[in-house]
């Protein structure tokens, strides 16, 4: 069977949840090989080996942290060149969309974005239009290159102890041509991934300021959720841009989506449309929001969510 | 310094968008617009030009009769000339095809800086900036939130989750703009005037030596295999808040086990 590659998406090999969901896509479609770039290759070789990987070729050159994107790239190219995949899965993110452009053009091979999931055939998923549409599509030239979203499946465990394979990477000096002179790194918040949360918390211009956020947080955190912000509220400095949630945000699509003063713009729906349950507070009843809403509440935000938050709390005992 | 601004024509996200019977995007169906993610790579080469006193901007679409639309109202805002890039054969082209196109005229403008938007609107692949990087052989700083230029030097920032990195590159390079890098100028009554005596060029595949057979749909390196309107949400319950919205809420999210 030939291998199916799998970039893994880590930090500081901490191993996200996106690639053991890969790596379970993977074996529908061949023999899961993890492709891992960067340092802290011993945090991540359980996880990987825990969910099925076969082999896990390591690039661990300062190349790769020290540059932008196009060294991974290098590197993920190295690797294909070796294991001759039959189809090569990266997460959908930014980077990973990136990586997987440069590759495309570099090996002659066609490109799937934004797969919400991919079958034993290789037909991807997409959502097209703000979510309006279900695509299925599949790669015909060359050795399909696949960028997956977060929560896509269901990871299944399948042990296997991997083999290690070092490779040795030439970078192209288009790939070093670009130098970093300032990391700046940003906070962590120690909620749950916005991509990756099962229950998304998010507010809008109807939160009236950054201080109306804690009251989103609190909602958040008696659920145990991420928390997300409308382009309005990002752009207002409300809340980081990095928690923006629609079309020039993050896609989410989580069991529960709870919109907080939020109107429902298109753009804003083209990041949400596709969690399961979908709950809206706004004071407006013509809010487009409610169009999606499983359940919606009419009212007042500062009301509402609080009484939510201390009722939950009540509950949980 | 020679800029030159990569500009689309999308269907309105406003509209009702969908697929014609080829499986393409429906691009009659809907009112074309210049995509608004676009507007910020025409903001930011009017600003590099403003800032470094001189600089010629040529916007640059492909796309069919109508994209020349996106070309003019980019020249209200600003800039100098355009070039639109139109073929029967490019229809149908997927983004592979779409960076060949756009490489092959881009090298024919020899520009020392590309920008482009961060992604089409209709697409929303955000991919055609890195693979004109790869195909061009130019550096590709993408999806920068925000850009300067200073002695043959190009500097962004890019934000990501775990930290906001600056990175700089010699020209020529290839930059692409998030709508973080500030809003676009809206024309003014005296730019709409001047676009339309602006220089736009038309170009045909011959015109960038490219064999129609390589673009198009038939060329495409992925087919589609099924479209099905999603269906819409069912309308859920939607309550006024007589003073217990939360508790009703509380209960909602109970019976989904959700507490
Ligand atoms: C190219 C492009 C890309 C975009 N990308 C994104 C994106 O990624 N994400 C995104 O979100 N938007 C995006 N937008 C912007 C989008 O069009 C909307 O402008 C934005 O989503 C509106 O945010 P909002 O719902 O918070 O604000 P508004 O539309 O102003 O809605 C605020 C809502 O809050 C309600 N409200 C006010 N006070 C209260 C209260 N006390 N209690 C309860 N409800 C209250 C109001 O009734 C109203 O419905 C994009 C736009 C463009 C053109
Ligand atoms: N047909 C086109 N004509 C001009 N520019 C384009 C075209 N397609 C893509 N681009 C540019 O590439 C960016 C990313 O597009 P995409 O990869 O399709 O999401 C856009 O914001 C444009 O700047």
């Amino acid at each position: 069977m030939a291998e199916v590659l799998v970039l893994v998406d880590h930090l500081d090999g901490s191993v996200r949840k996106t690639t053991t969901e890969l790596l379970t896509i993977a074996r529908r479609l061949g023999e899961p090989s993890a492709v891992f770039l960067g340092a802290g290759l011993d945090n991540a070789l359980e996880t990987l080996g825990r969910f099925g990987a076969e082999k896990v070729y390591v690039v661990a050159d300062a190349e790769i942290d020290g540059y932008l994107i196009a060294t991974k790239t290098d590197a993920l190219l190295t690797v294909v060149a070796q294991a001759s995949p039959s189809a090569i899965l990266i997460t959908s993110t930014s980077e990973g969309k990136e990586i997987a452009a440069r590759a495309s053009i570099r090996l002659g091979s066609g490109i799937i974005t934004d797969a919400s999931d991919v079958d034993e055939n290789g037909i991807a998923t997409q959502s097209a239009f703000a979510a309006s549409y279900i695509i299925g599509s599949k790669v015909t030239h060359g050795t399909p290159i696949i960028t997956v979203k977060p929560n896509a499946t269901a990871p299944i465990e399948n042990l296997t102890t991997p083999a290690v394979v070092q490779v040795s990477v030439e970078y192209g000096a288009l790939s070093t041509s670009a130098r970093i002179t300032d990391v700046a790194p940003r906070a962590k918040s120690g909620r749950p991934d916005l991509t990756e949360a099962a229950i998304v918390v998010s507010g809008g211009r109807g939160v009236g300021g950054a201080e109306g956020f804690t009251v989103i947080e609190a909602l958040a955190d008696a659920l145990g959720a991420a928390v997300g912000a409308s382009r309005a509220a990002a752009d207002a400095g409300w809340y980081p841009h990095a928690f923006q949630v629609g079309q020039t945000g993050k896609t989410v699509s989580p069991q529960l989506y709870i919109a907080n003063g939020i109107s429902g713009a298109i753009q804003h729906r083209a990041g949400m449309q596709t969690s399961k349950t979908i709950v809206a507070v706004n004071k407006d009843s013509e809010a487009p929001i409610f169009e999606l809403a499983d359940f919606g509440v009419v009212g007042d935000l500062f009301a509402v969510v609080p009484q939510l938050t201390e009722e939950i709390g009540k509950r949980k005992g | 310094m020679k800029i030159v601004v990569l500009v689309k024509h999308v269907p309105d996200a406003a509209g009702d968008r969908s697929f014609a019977a080829d499986t393409t995007t429906d691009r009659a169906a809907v009112d074309g617009r210049l995509s608004e993610l676009d507007e910020y790579a025409v903001e930011q080469a009017l600003q590099v030009v403003e800032k470094s006193g001189e600089g010629e901007i040529t916007y640059l679409t492909m796309g069919p009769e109508a994209a020349s639309e996106a070309l003019r109202k980019a020249l209200s805002m600003g800039g100098d000339a355009g070039v639109h890039v139109v073929d029967e054969a490019i229809h149908g082209s997927d983004a592979i095809a779409t960076s060949l196109v756009l490489a092959a005229a881009i090298s024919k403008l020899e520009p020392d800086l590309v920008i482009c938007g961060m992604a089409s609107t209709d697409g929303t692949m955000s991919v055609v900036p890195a693979m004109l990087s790869e195909r061009l052989g130019i550096t590709g700083l993408t999806l920068a939130a925000s850009v300067a230029i200073e002695g043959g030097q190009v500097t962004i920032r890019r934000d990501s989750d775990e930290a906001s990195t600056t990175i700089t590159a010699s020209l020529p390079a290839l930059v692409s703009v998030t709508d973080q890098t500030g809003e676009a100028r809206y024309p003014s009554f005296k730019g709409i005037m001047a676009a339309k005596k602006k220089p736009v060029e038309t170009w045909s595949l011959a015109d960038l030596g490219i064999e129609p057979a390589v673009v198009g749909l038939g060329a495409a390196w992925s087919v589609v295999d099924s479209i099905v309107k999603r269906p819409p949400r069912q309308a859920g319950t939607v309550i006024p808040d007589g003073g217990d919205g939360g508790v009703q809420l509380a209960d909602f999210l109970s019976s989904g086990k959700f507490i």
